[in-house]
């Protein structure tokens, strides 16, 4: 099968690549980037995809979803969650295990993987647990869930509280080159906290959670991080103190790297005084002074990459007042719309930066063969309009769940096709 | 003439403007005489039904707004969500939808969560008055102090108030900092710094972590309750060391004003927070602050259901 993407703006930051070229692909994978008409002259394609005044890019790599399944089928499957993937312009995908089972041994791992190959519209890479039943008390069998295919290991949901635990599964860990992400918080501090601890929060009376509860487990971890040399990723980073730590972290030589969600420098605090539920996540919406830091780091390449931690819940979880409501949103289909709209146009990041962030930064924190298109590189491929506005509508979004803020903003920046291993999984119609 | 609230609910006193703080005092002044008739009875919300839903346990709101309502001779039904099917798992969405499909005028709540009357109100065509949500705002107790302060001294603007006590967990400390602001009034905080959320520095409050200067020269005192379980959560050592600190006694009074007026939202710790001979002594309003409770009370009920045209048109 051979496909033609014609006359687009490729942007490859993998390969320093910012021009007006074809994109060929062929039996799934890139067969040729060059000057346009060269690869067609060639031999026909079977299809060709007029990219003219649009942008070709390397399908998005996220690094942090919830796909529900096993366990919660009514919030996400795989197969659901991997088409809003696709919709939002994400050729690859890692899924947290905090399912139920847990994802802590290679059967769960096998059984996502299958489900994946069967149903899902991207390339889905499971994250195993750290510990058995993410209960922080004892090693998972980390070299069977790397074997059975998980690329990075995580108790994301909840934090590795123990520090002796933390610092024997970056040793161990190491033994297999992949990551201990790590979501950072000290449950003592967070306590029962419903949102961030600032102005806001006093003036709601609601539980606050500080910024310490993030930044003292970091600071923690790093020098885990050091007494080992091991690999060590921040989920969802919220706090300037946590990036102050990474960014100095890195600038000793320390292998860390870290990830910013698209809502935590799309929204403040500020959000939470509808007392919505969507504006309830764990780490919390926090201050214009630490979204100002993610600007920042996102700026001076302390944050690697973007990830959504797409979190999805029922209709009727989140209709509940709000400290009862669980925590999370959804951010697959938001992803790039929010990036386009805050960073780039709001000067951040350029365009080709933004388009890093999301492809070759975040393939690389995880040693995926992904995010470029190089020739050899298998053909997952996404194609944007960066300057095109839109209107969130969740009714329309592929996700089961529909618990997203972002409902009704007026985006610029939209996904028109996703192509996966040479096959288009999603277009947008018109 | 049917001067009504232009509003559905009564959610906080943050929404309020001032002319509706006013609106309201003024409301209560004559609505308080009906309190000294020998018959105790008004015909302004016969046919309305108001229903009380309390999720959490209450003497002085629950039975000043059911006798207030009963007093307007409207239908008064209280729920105490101890016995209904709350205790089942009822959502509070489906117990709102439930409710309204049984047509009540006005919906008083009382919720553990901040923010749950503003939900219960969305699904609700009733008014919603807003008896006290988490730690987030108690209004009508805040309408009723201020109601209280200014039957005493005439006037609210330029007076000085110190809040004593667990701030942190305290929706009258913040129903009573943005209504005393809203009427131009200078407040001021003290309590363990344990107790002091942060930021309110940045709400125009002066914030103190002693009490003497707290209560020096100002106008009011007013005395919050001090939780056992507060203890347990490493906010304060012991319950003794909090009222050797920062109990109010007639020791202590000495540095405050002469004629400085004690106020308290109740329950009160006899002997912790507040020294028995101060909260049974002349300058205290705490039993005042009850009776004014109703006149409140009344008030809010007859200006979101009551006159000819009603307010919630």
């Amino acid at each position: 099968m051979r496909i033609l993407i014609e006359g687009g703006r490729v942007i490859d930051p993998a390969n320093t690549v910012d021009d007006v070229l074809d994109v060929l692909i062929e039996d799934g994978r890139i067969a040729a980037v060059g000057p346009s008409r060269s690869a067609r002259d060639a031999a026909p394609p079977d299809r060709v995809l007029d990219a003219r005044g649009k942008v070709v890019c390397p399908g998005f790599v996220d690094l942090h979803v919830h796909l529900r399944e096993p366990g919660r089928e009514d919030k996400e499957t795989i197969a659901t969650g991997t088409r809003a993937a696709a919709r939002g312009g994400f050729t690859t995908v890692c899924c947290m295990p905090n399912t139920s089972p847990v994802n802590d041994n290679q059967s769960v791992t096998e059984f996502i993987l299958d489900r994946a190959r069967r149903e899902g519209s991207v390339n889905v890479f499971p994250v195993g647990a750290i510990t058995k039943g993410q209960q922080g008390a004892e090693l998972a069998e980390i070299g069977e869930l790397v074997r059975a295919g998980c690329v990075a290991i995580s108790d994301d949901g909840k934090p590795v509280m123990n520090a002796e635990i933390m610092r024997r599964a970056l040793e161990y860990a190491g033994m297999f080159g992949v990551p201990v992400i790590q979501h950072a918080e000290d449950l003592h501090l967070t306590g029962t906290g419903v949102m961030h601890e600032g102005l806001v929060s006093t003036e709601l009376g609601m539980r606050g959670i500080p910024a310490a509860s993030e930044a003292v487990i970091v600071a923690r971890d790093l020098l885990l991080t050091e007494l080992t040399g091991g690999r060590y990723h921040v989920a969802h980073i919220t706090t300037a103190e946590a990036l102050r730590l990474v960014r100095d972290g890195k600038a000793k030589g320390l292998k860390v790297t870290c990830e910013v969600c698209p809502h935590h420098f799309a929204l403040t605090d500020e959000a939470v005084r509808t007392f919505s539920t969507n504006a309830k996540m764990s780490p919390p919406l926090r201050s214009a002074r630490h979204v100002e830091a993610i600007k920042a780091g996102l700026r001076d390449g302390t944050i690697d990459a973007i990830a959504t931690d797409h979190a999805p819940h029922t209709i009727q979880e989140k209709e509940q007042e709000f400290d009862y409501a669980p925590n999370g949103i959804i951010g697959l289909e938001t992803a790039f719309g929010l990036t386009i709209t805050v960073l780039v146009e709001g000067e951040v990041l350029s365009l080709s930066q933004a388009i890093a962030r999301l492809t070759c930064e975040p393939a690389r924190v995880f040693n995926l063969p992904k995010g470029t298109l190089a020739v050899g590189a298998d053909a997952d491929v996404t194609i944007v309009d960066p300057t095109r506005e839109w209107v969130v509508d969740v009714k329309r979004f592929a996700s089961k769940s529909r618990n997203s803020p972002f409902h009704g903003w007026k985006m610029r920046g939209e996904v028109l096709a996703t192509i996966v291993g040479g096959k288009v999984v999603w277009e947008l119609e018109g | 003439m049917a001067v009504g609230l232009k509003r559905k609910d009564l959610l906080g006193i943050q929404d309020l403007t001032v002319e509706e703080v006013g609106l309201i005092l003024d409301t209560a002044t004559s609505m308080k005489e009906i309190a000294s008739r020998d018959i105790k009875k008004v015909p302004t919300l016969r046919g309305k039904t108001i229903i009380n839903l309390f999720y959490e346990p209450s003497t002085r709101t629950r039975t000043s707004f059911e006798i207030a309502g009963k007093w307007m001779s409207a239908d008064v039904v209280n729920i105490s969500t101890a016995g209904s099917s709350v205790v089942k798992g009822e959502s509070l969405k489906d117990t709102g939808l439930t409710l309204q499909a049984m047509h009540p005028d006005i919906v008083v709540i009382r919720h553990p969560v901040a923010g749950a009357p503003k939900l219960l109100a969305g699904y609700l065509r009733a008014s919603v008055i807003n008896a006290g949500d988490g730690a987030h705002e108690h209004p009508t107790q805040a309408l009723l102090d201020l109601f209280t302060i200014r039957e005493r001294r005439g006037t609210l603007q330029g007076l000085k108030a110190a809040i004593v006590g667990d701030i942190v967990h305290s929706r009258v400390a913040r129903s009573n900092i943005f209504a005393m602001q809203k009427v131009g009034m200078q407040v001021r905080v003290c309590g363990p710094a344990t107790m002091l959320p942060r930021y309110l520095d940045r709400l125009g409050v002066e914030v103190y972590k002693r009490i003497e200067p707290a209560i020096a020269d100002v106008d009011v005192i007013m005395m919050l309750r001090v939780q056992l379980e507060r203890q347990g959560a490493g906010l304060f050592p012991t319950l003794r060391e909090y009222s050797k600190l920062f109990g109010l006694n007639l020791d202590r009074l000495k540095a405050a004003k002469q004629d400085v007026l004690i106020m308290h939202p109740g329950p009160i710790n006899r002997g912790v927070e507040i020294a028995p001979e101060v909260a049974d002594g002349p300058y205290s309003l705490i039993l005042n602050q009850v009776e004014n409770g109703l006149a409140i009370r009344m008030a809010l009920l007859y200006l979101l259901a009551g006159g000819p045209a009603g307010a919630n048109s």
